[in-house]
C-alpha cells in the first residue's frame, strides 16, 4: 500500500535528520560498554551424551564457538591430539578441544575437579564448561579465561571488579546432519579462502560441512577414541548406492568415448560446407542434437563434481534427460500402437492437398473483389497467377514424395526415442517444412510491399519539394527541374493506386506467416521447458528441503532460572520461484527480438521479420 | 504494554504482545483482526446469488457448480496466501532480528537478518497522499561501504500498528541494539 515514492521521501529524510538523531540515540552513549556475547553452536545429537571432553572450531571473529564432537572418558590425551592433528591435516578446519561437557549420572559424583584439571592438559585461550543436571532441561555454561581467571556466565552486581563481567552465553543447538548436507545460497565458491566479512552463519556451515573426517568414528569402534556425533550410532550406507558409484565409472568412460566419436564425426569437413553448416543452424533439430550432445558430455565427464553448483547442474541435467528418454519411448509406445503412424502419414498428403485446395481458393478471392474492395485488374490477376502456379509446383513436389513419405515417417517416429524434445524439433521442422511455400509468399509479398512503401516516400518527398540528404541524415529541400517533378508524379500517382492491392496480398500471406511462426513458437517454448526446467533441484526442494537453504529460523527453547539463553537453529527453505532462479539450466531460449512497438514499425513498413531470437550458450 | 486502545492505521484493533526471554532476547508479537464471519457470509452470499441468477438465464448446472468451487478455492488462496494472523519480531543480542508472519492457513513465512548486516532500526515516515504514515524498519547496511545504507526493510507491514505501539517496539529493539 506505501508506494515506492513516499519510500523513497522517507529515505531522504532519513539522510537529512541523520545529524539530529544523533543526540535521541541512545547507543552511542552505550557504546563504550560493549557486551561480549559468547555464541556456543551446539549439536542436538550430543544433548544426551555422557560426560567428556568438547572438540570442535573457534569462530573468531564473531565470537562464537562450533562444537562438532564429544569425546568420551576414558581417554588417553596424547591420543586425542595426535586424533585431532591428523584431522586437522584432512580437512580445512582448525579443531580443538573446546572444553569440557558434563553429564552426570546416578551416582557419579566429584567430577568437577576432575573437569578443571582437563583445563591444564590441552592448550586453550578460553575454556567452556558445560554442564547439564538430570532433570533439568537447560545446561549451565562457565567460561574460563587462560591464566585461570574464574568468569560467570552472568555477572551480577556487587561481585567484585572482575575483568569483562559483561560476558553472556548464548547456545544455540543445531541439527548437525541437516547442516552438514545443507547448502546456503546464494552460493558462494571458493569463498573459504577469504574469511573476512563471511558471516558467522556462513561459518557456522562451512565448518561443518568441511568436517565431515570427523564423523567416521562411531561408538562401536573398537579404538582409542570414543565419540558421539551425528553418525556416532553407526554409518548408514545403501548397497545399491555403492554399487551405482563403482558401475557409473566406466559406464562415463564409455559414453565419453562415444560422444567424441561423434562429435569428431560432426566436426569433419564434408558436414562444414557453408550450405549444409547454415541450413544446420535454421534446422532446430540439429540445433537440439548439438544441444543434448553438449549436456551429455557435461554429464559422462569422470571427474568428480566438486561444487555444490556443478554437482546440482549435473544432476539436473541427468535428470531431465532421463525423464525426456522416458517421454519419448511413451510416445513412440502411442504412436506405433495401433499403427498410428501409418495412419498419419496417410493423412498428411490430403491435408496438405487441403491446405492447397484453400489457398488457391483464398487467392481467387483476392483475385476478384475482396470483401467489397475494388482491386487494381492487372496487378491483381498478375500476382494472383503468379502465386496460383506456385501452389501447382508445391502440390506437384508433395504428390512425387507420396509414395516415401510413410518410410520417412515411419523411420523420423523411430527418433522420438532420442527424447521427446528431439520428437517436438522434428515436429517443428516439419512444420516449417510443409509451410515453406507460405514462407515464400510471405517473402515475396513483403519484399514487393517495402519497395512499394520506399517507393512511394520517395517521390513524396519528390512532389513536396524535399529531399532525403544521405550525408547528414536527413530531409532538405530540393529544386528538382520540371521534367523530374513530372515524371516523378506520374510514378507516385502509379504507385499510390496501386497500394491497396500489394497491401492486401501482404497483409493475408503476413498473417499466415504468423500464425505458422507462433505454432514454432509454442512447440520451441515447449522445448525449451524440457531443457532448461531444474527437475532436480526441485525434488530436492519438496523432499529434502533442509539441503537447499535462504538462512535460519530461530525457536526460543526452554527459559529456566540460572541457565543461559537456548536457542534452536532450523534451516530455512528457498521459495520454490528461487530454485528455479539459481539452478535454471541456461539454453537457447528463444524469446522475441523486439518489443511490440519495433515489431509493428516493421510489419507496417514491410521488412522481413523473424521474431524469435536464439540465444547461444556461449553468450549465457 | 497496555494494549486496549491499541489500533492500526485504519483504526482496527490490533493486539501487541511482547515477551523477554532473557536480557538479550525479546520478541514483539502484532497479531490483527482475525477474519470475521460476516465478511466470509457476505462473500459467498454474493458469490451464489450471481451464479443462480446466472443459472436461471442459462439453465445450465455447470455453472452453480462452478460458483461453488470458485468460493472454495477463492477462500483457501485467501487464507493461505493473503490474511495475515499475527506478525513477529524476535531480537536476539549480537546474533540477529528474525522477521516471521503467520497466515491464518498456519503458514509461516521467516526470515532472519544478521546483526552484521543490521546498521539500525528507526521509525520512519512515510507522506502518503494526505496521510502520514509512521513504520518501523531496519535499515540495512551495503556490504561494500559499512557506513551506507544498503536498503530499508519495513517491519509489520499487513498489521500496521500507530505511533504508540511503534515507539514501545523501538525502545524494545534499541534496548538490546545497544548492547550488541
Amino acid at each position: 500500500m506505501v508506494t515506492l515514492s513516499p519510500l523513497f521521501l522517507s529515505f531522504q529524510h532519513f539522510r537529512y535528520s541523520e545529524q539530529n538523531w544523533k543526540v535521541a540515540s541512545p547507543r552511542i552513549h552505550l557504546r563504550e560498554a560493549r557486551v561480549m556475547v559468547l555464541k556456543i553452536f551446539f549439536p542436538q545429537c550430543c544433548t544426551t551424551a555422557d560426560s567428556g571432553l568438547l572438540v570442535g572450531c573457534w569462530i573468531p571473529d564473531q565470537d562464537s564457538a562450533v562444537v562438532l564432537a564429544v569425546v568420551h572418558y576414558p581417554f588417553i590425551p596424547g591420543q586425542v591430539k595426535r586424533y585431532l592433528t591428523e584431522i586437522r591435516s584432512q580437512t580445512d578446519v582448525d579443531l580443538t578441544v573446546l572444553g569440557s561437557w558434563s553429564m552426570p549420572k546416578e551416582g557419579q559424583e566429584g567430577m568437577d575437579s576432575f573437569l578443571k584439571d582437563l583445563s591444564t592438559i590441552f592448550p586453550h585461550s578460553r575454556w567452556l564448561q558445560l554442564s547439564r543436571e538430570i532433570g533439568k532441561r537447560g545446561f549451565t555454561c562457565q567460561v574460563v579465561r587462560k591464566g585461570g581467571m574464574f568468569l560467570k556466565e552472568q555477572a551480577k552486581e556487587g561481585e567484585g571488579s572482575v575483568r569483562d563481567e559483561n560476558e553472556k552465553v548464548i547456545i544455540v543447538h543445531y541439527d548437525q546432519r541437516k547442516v552438514m548436507l545443507s547448502q546456503l545460497h546464494p552460493v558462494q565458491e571458493g569463498v573459504s579462502h577469504s574469511k573476512m566479512e563471511q558471516s558467522a552463519l556462513r561459518a557456522v556451515f562451512h565448518t561443518v560441512a568441511q568436517s565431515h573426517p570427523l564423523f567416521f568414528i562411531d561408538k562401536y569402534d573398537d579404538g582409542p577414541l570414543k565419540l558421539t556425533h551425528w553418525q556416532s550410532e553407526g554409518r548408514e550406507a545403501s548397497i545399491i548406492a555403492e554399487l551405482v558409484k563403482q558401475g557409473s565409472v566406466p559406464v562415463c568412460k564409455l559414453l565419453t568415448w562415444m560422444l567424441s566419436l561423434w562429435s569428431w564425426l560432426g566436426s569433419i569437413r564434408l558436414l562444414n560446407v557453408p550450405p549444409v553448416r547454415f541450413i544446420s543452424s535454421k534446422l532446430s533439430t540439429c540445433v537440439q542434437l548439438g544441444y543434448r550432445t553438449e549436456h551429455l558430455q557435461t554429464v559422462s565427464s569422470t571427474r568428480k563434481a566438486t561444487e555444490h553448483m556443478e554437482f546440482m547442474r549435473k544432476a539436473n541435467i541427468f535428470v531431465s534427460f532421463l525423464l525426456d528418454m522416458a517421454l519419448g519411448l511413451l510416445l513412440i509406445a502411442w504412436l506405433y500402437r495401433e499403427n498410428r503412424i501409418g495412419k498419419l502419414a496417410s493423412t498428411l498428403v490430403p491435408v496438405a492437398d487441403h491446405v492447397a485446395k484453400e489457398l488457391r481458393e483464398l487467392l481467387e478471392w483476392l483475385m476478384g473483389a475482396p470483401a467489397g474492395l475494388k482491386m487494381n485488374r492487372a496487378l491483381d490477376q498478375v500476382l494472383g497467377r503468379f502465386f496460383i502456379y506456385h501452389i501447382h509446383l508445391w502440390i506437384s513436389y508433395i504428390h512425387l514424395m507420396s509414395p516415401f513419405i510413410e518410410m520417412i515417417l515411419w523411420y523420423v517416429g523411430l527418433s522420438a526415442c532420442l527424447g521427446l524434445t528431439f520428437a517436438l524439433s522434428v515436429l517443428s521442422d516439419m512444420v516449417a517444412l510443409l509451410t515453406f511455400h507460405i514462407y515464400c509468399f510471405y517473402v515475396y509479398g513483403a519484399r514487393l510491399y517495402c519497395l512499394k512503401i520506399y517507393g512511394l516516400s520517395s517521390l513524396w518527398r519528390l512532389f513536396r519539394g524535399k529531399k532525403w540528404n544521405v550525408l547528414r541524415q536527413r530531409v532538405d529541400s530540393c529544386s528538382y527541374d520540371m521534367d523530374q517533378l513530372f515524371i516523378g508524379t506520374l510514378l507516385f500517382t502509379i504507385l499510390l493506386f496501386l497500394l491497396p492491392t500489394t497491401a492486401l496480398y501482404y497483409l493475408v500471406f503476413t498473417l499466415l506467416r504468423l500464425v505458422v511462426v507462433l505454432f514454432q513458437g509454442l512447440i520451441h517454448l515447449a522445448v525449451d521447458l524440457l531443457n532448461s526446467f531444474p527437475l532436480f533441484a526441485m525434488g530436492l526442494r519438496v523432499c529434502r528441503p533442509y539441503r537447499l537453504a535462504e538462512g535460519v529460523k530461530f525457536r526460543v527453547l526452554c527459559e529456566e532460572e540460572g541457565t543461559p539463553l537456548h536457542l534452536m537453529m532450523e534451516i530455512n527453505p528457498i521459495k520454490v520461484s528461487a530454485v528455479l532462479q539459481y539452478y535454471r539450466t541456461p539454453t537457447y531460449s528463444c524469446y522475441p527480438r523486439d518489443s511490440w512497438m519495433a515489431l509493428c514499425k516493421k510489419l507496417f513498413v514491410g521488412e522481413l521479420i523473424y521474431p524469435w531470437k536464439h540465444k547461444t550458450t556461449k553468450t549465457d | 504494554m497496555a494494549d486496549d486502545s491499541l489500533t492500526d492505521i485504519y483504526g482496527n484493533r490490533i493486539g501487541v504482545a511482547c515477551r523477554c526471554h532473557s536480557d538479550l532476547c525479546r520478541e514483539v508479537t502484532v497479531s490483527g483482526p482475525k477474519l470475521s464471519l460476516r465478511s466470509v457470509l457476505v462473500y459467498t452470499c454474493g458469490v451464489w446469488l450471481l451464479a443462480y441468477a446466472a443459472f436461471c438465464c442459462t439453465e445450465n448446472t455447470a455453472v452453480l457448480s462452478c460458483a461453488i468451487i470458485l468460493t472454495l478455492v477463492g477462500l483457501m488462496v485467501y487464507i493461505h496466501f493473503f490474511k495475515v494472523d499475527h506478525e513477529s519480531l524476535l531480537i536476539i543480542g549480537s546474533l540477529g532480528v528474525q522477521l516471521s508472519s503467520s497466515y491464518a492457513s498456519g503458514r509461516e513465512c521467516t526470515s532472519f537478518i544478521e546483526m552484521s548486516k543490521i546498521k539500525d532500526v528507526v521509525i520512519n515516515e512515510a507522506v502518503y497522499m494526505h496521510r502520514v504514515i509512521y513504520y518501523l524498519c531496519i535499515l540495512i547496511k551495503d556490504p561494500a561501504d559499512p557506513h551506507a545504507v544498503s536498503s530499508v526493510l519495513p517491519l509489520f507491514q499487513s498489521s500496521k500498528p500507530r505511533l504508540k505501539c511503534l515507539i514501545e517496539v523501538y525502545k524494545t529493539c534499541q534496548e538490546i541494539l545497544a548492547q550488541s
